[in-house]
């Protein structure tokens, strides 16, 4: 029972990183339907400027994560320019392939101005406290991690439900066209949904360098396929089955390494993918919505 | 009619014959004996990772090749005539290791240093087996490096100065029993490398052969970063003593995290932990009670070590890693061969190889047996305060 307690804490600091990733995934899914394979290596990039932001810098860790999350919104507003927008109309297939080019094109820009050699966090960033409750191992890096994972959540919450906004990006979602009638300007909607998912990427990447402490410029792309996994898992397209999902995802990895084998533990994670494309391909929270013709 | 056919035949296959034999004859004899005696040096081919994702052991790899190059020279070469090192990058591949040996070949060294890594030994292996030129591998662990385990057959032309995987693991399966008395031992192994594979199966055996447990055998992957799952259950197994046979990019932050969890016992590793990364990311506490299997230490105190780190601190301005110290040894092993050769003849320094004993490196005193590996002794070393501190040193 202690054990079982322990490795669901361990899985809801891991769950928490996967939901933050799968929520850009999610949200740009939603709005133009492209899978952004780029997401983790946006991830990476905030992982980066957070590590500058700390090292060279010297902010607090609170600073460095609003400057990854500011710098990460701007940059992926750049990418859909660059890289997406010219495709809008083209076939899917077309955007897909461009999204995995734009990933490798960052890693191995990154590769070649930064070097493939990992770098350490430096540990004065943040000072880690261990506490032992009942017998349970915390440490104050899982508390930041969850508490600032769930504040994102509630923030995006209440921009996508509360805000004018939030209703544009709904509204796009739903039926672009009829949107465009209703005078929401898609174009402005779209470079939103880019900035916030960008932004919560960037906050995942430097929470993996708090819990890790080392990145390096191919840390992106295992996280971005398990984000990419718990989105489908939640449903792709609907921002709470992300959330779900990235939990789920981190407590069932937990729960196969610990009770079972470590090494079946990525097998686990893309079975999960395949099963679920089996049998409810719109996921866990996805409804069934048949195709007008 | 009949007659002229016959002859053209005849002709024609001895034509054919004297290709064949002209080749075999070129890349057997020439480049020893045009590389030692127009110019009157002896050329070194030096085979190493100076870029790619290994470059940092291959620099210091080659530095250390050309200060025992240096130091040689100085005093008087090697039967009269002076070293000439031929220095090139096989950038971290094995296919281009393999073009560089065949490139140092066509130059006319009479033995090769390098590469630093067991799978480029690998790539550039075929080459030195067929131009029948020896190679010595400062660093390559792997056992079937030296040894062909498909056909039971030593690979006549490579040597190396570092131990073997299996020998590594054995001493470490003996340290933790001796030394730090263990019994009941769980296994964390890279699993997605023959590296850590192998070194798990020889440790495994030897612990088992001396009387201890092992509980469990787990496993990670290259580029995994999470291994609390894993480490929590094996907190609930309560072992005295983990073995984690791995690269130091996973070990570091399984350290930590074991650590974190609470996980107080020793850990035990080999020779690819060694990188100061481990301390950066671990933490000086953390990495307390932590050990493992080099292949020499810097603060040693026999007068070899301290006379090449005081020479290697004065050419190169910072303190010499195992790779430098193996590309070190390496070249006064070739000296010697040489010298015992009594030619620089690639054959014959070959046979003077295979047969050498009592040969003082600084990663100590060695004899090569008859799989073409050195008979040596194994320093453990400990982090104690995030420093490196030589344990034992472990004879065999």
């Amino acid at each position: 029972m202690l054990e079982l307690t322990q490795q669901l804490i361990n899985g809801l600091s891991l769950g928490a990183i996967y939901a933050l990733i799968a929520l850009g995934y999610t949200m740009v899914y939603g709005i133009i339907k492209l899978i952004n394979f780029a997401h983790g290596e946006i991830m990476m990039v905030g992982a980066y400027v957070g590590f500058f932001s700390i090292s060279i810098l010297g902010t607090h860790i609170i600073v460095a994560m609003l400057f990854a999350m500011i710098a990460c919104a701007i940059f992926g507003v750049i990418i859909e320019k660059i890289a997406y927008r010219p495709l809008r109309s083209a076939t899917r297939i077309a955007a897909l392939i461009t999204a995995i080019g734009v990933s490798l094109l960052l890693q191995y820009t990154t590769i070649f101005f930064l070097t493939p050699q990992q770098r350490i966090f430096p540990a004065t960033a943040f000072v880690t406290q261990d506490y032992v409750v009942w017998g349970l191992s915390i440490s104050n890096k899982d508390i930041f991690i969850f508490i600032s994972a769930i504040i994102l959540m509630i923030i995006l919450q209440y921009i996508i439900r509360r805000t004018k906004t939030g209703k544009a990006m709904r509204a796009v979602s739903l039926d672009r066209d009829a949107a465009v009638l209703m005078g929401i300007s898609v174009d402005r909607t779209i470079s939103i949904t880019f900035a916030i998912g960008s932004a919560l990427a960037a906050a995942a990447g430097v929470m993996v360098g708090i819990y890790y402490n080392t990145i390096n410029p191919l840390m992106g792309i295992i996280p971005g396929l398990k984000a990419f996994v718990a989105a489908v898992l939640g449903g792709i397209g609907i921002v709470p089955g992300a959330m779900v999902g990235g939990f789920l995802m981190g407590i069932l990895e937990t729960l196969v390494s610990g009770y079972g084998n470590s090494l079946y533990r990525d097998a686990v994670a893309f079975g999960v993918l395949i099963l679920i494309l089996i049998i409810k391909p719109t996921g866990l929270f996805g409804k069934n919505t048949g195709e007008k013709v | 009619m009949r007659l002229s056919r016959k002859v053209s035949v005849v002709v024609l296959t001895m034509f054919m014959l004297s290709i064949l034999v002209g080749c075999g004859g070129n890349a057997e004899k020439d480049p020893g004996q045009e590389g030692s005696k127009t110019d009157g040096t002896i050329k070194i081919g030096i085979n190493s990772e100076l870029s790619g994702n290994v470059a940092s052991y291959g620099t210091n790899a080659r530095d250390g090749a050309m200060l025992a190059i240096e130091t040689i020279n100085a005093s008087g070469g090697v039967l009269g005539q002076q070293l000439e090192a031929v220095v090139r990058d096989c950038k971290s591949l094995p296919d281009e290791a393999m073009s560089v040996s065949a490139s140092l070949i066509d130059e006319g060294i009479v033995a090769q240093i390098g590469p630093l890594t067991s799978g480029n030994v690998a790539g550039s292996t075929p080459v030195m087996m067929e131009s029948q030129v020896p190679l010595i591998a400062p660093a390559a662990t792997a056992d079937p490096i030296t040894f062909d385990e498909k056909t039971n057959k030593v690979r006549d032309y490579i040597f190396r100065v570092c131990y073997s995987d299996s020998y590594q693991g054995t001493i470490m399966a003996a340290f933790a029993t001796d030394n730090l008395e263990v019994k009941n031992v769980v296994i964390f192994k890279d699993a997605s490398s023959d590296y850590g594979k192998g070194l798990a199966d020889y440790f495994k055996e030897a612990f088992i052969e001396k009387g201890g447990k092992i509980i469990a055998e787990e496993g990670f992957v290259k580029g995994d970063r999470d291994f609390r799952a894993t480490l929590t259950k094996i907190r609930g197994m309560n072992p005295d003593f983990i073995y984690v046979p791995g690269y130091y990019e996973e070990v570091a932050p399984l350290i930590k995290q074991a650590r974190e969890l609470g996980i107080n016992v020793p850990i035990g590793g080999p020779d690819g932990w060694d990188s100061p990364d481990l301390v950066g990311v671990v933490g000086a506490d953390n990495l307390n009670k932590t050990y493992f299997t080099n292949h020499y230490s810097v603060q040693d105190e026999s007068p070899k070590v301290v006379e090449f780190v005081e020479a290697y601190k004065a050419k190169y301005n910072k303190d010499p890693d195992a790779f430098a110290a193996l590309a070190y040894d390496s070249v006064y092993l070739l000296a010697q061969a040489i010298t015992d050769a009594g030619e620089a003849d690639p054959q014959k320094i070959t046979e003077a190889l295979a047969v050498v004993t009592d040969f003082e490196g600084v990663t100590g005193t060695m004899r090569i047996d008859d799989k073409h590996n050195p008979v040596k002794g194994v320093v453990i070393l400990e982090h104690i305060d995030g420093k490196q501190v030589m344990n034992t040193r472990i004879q065999p």
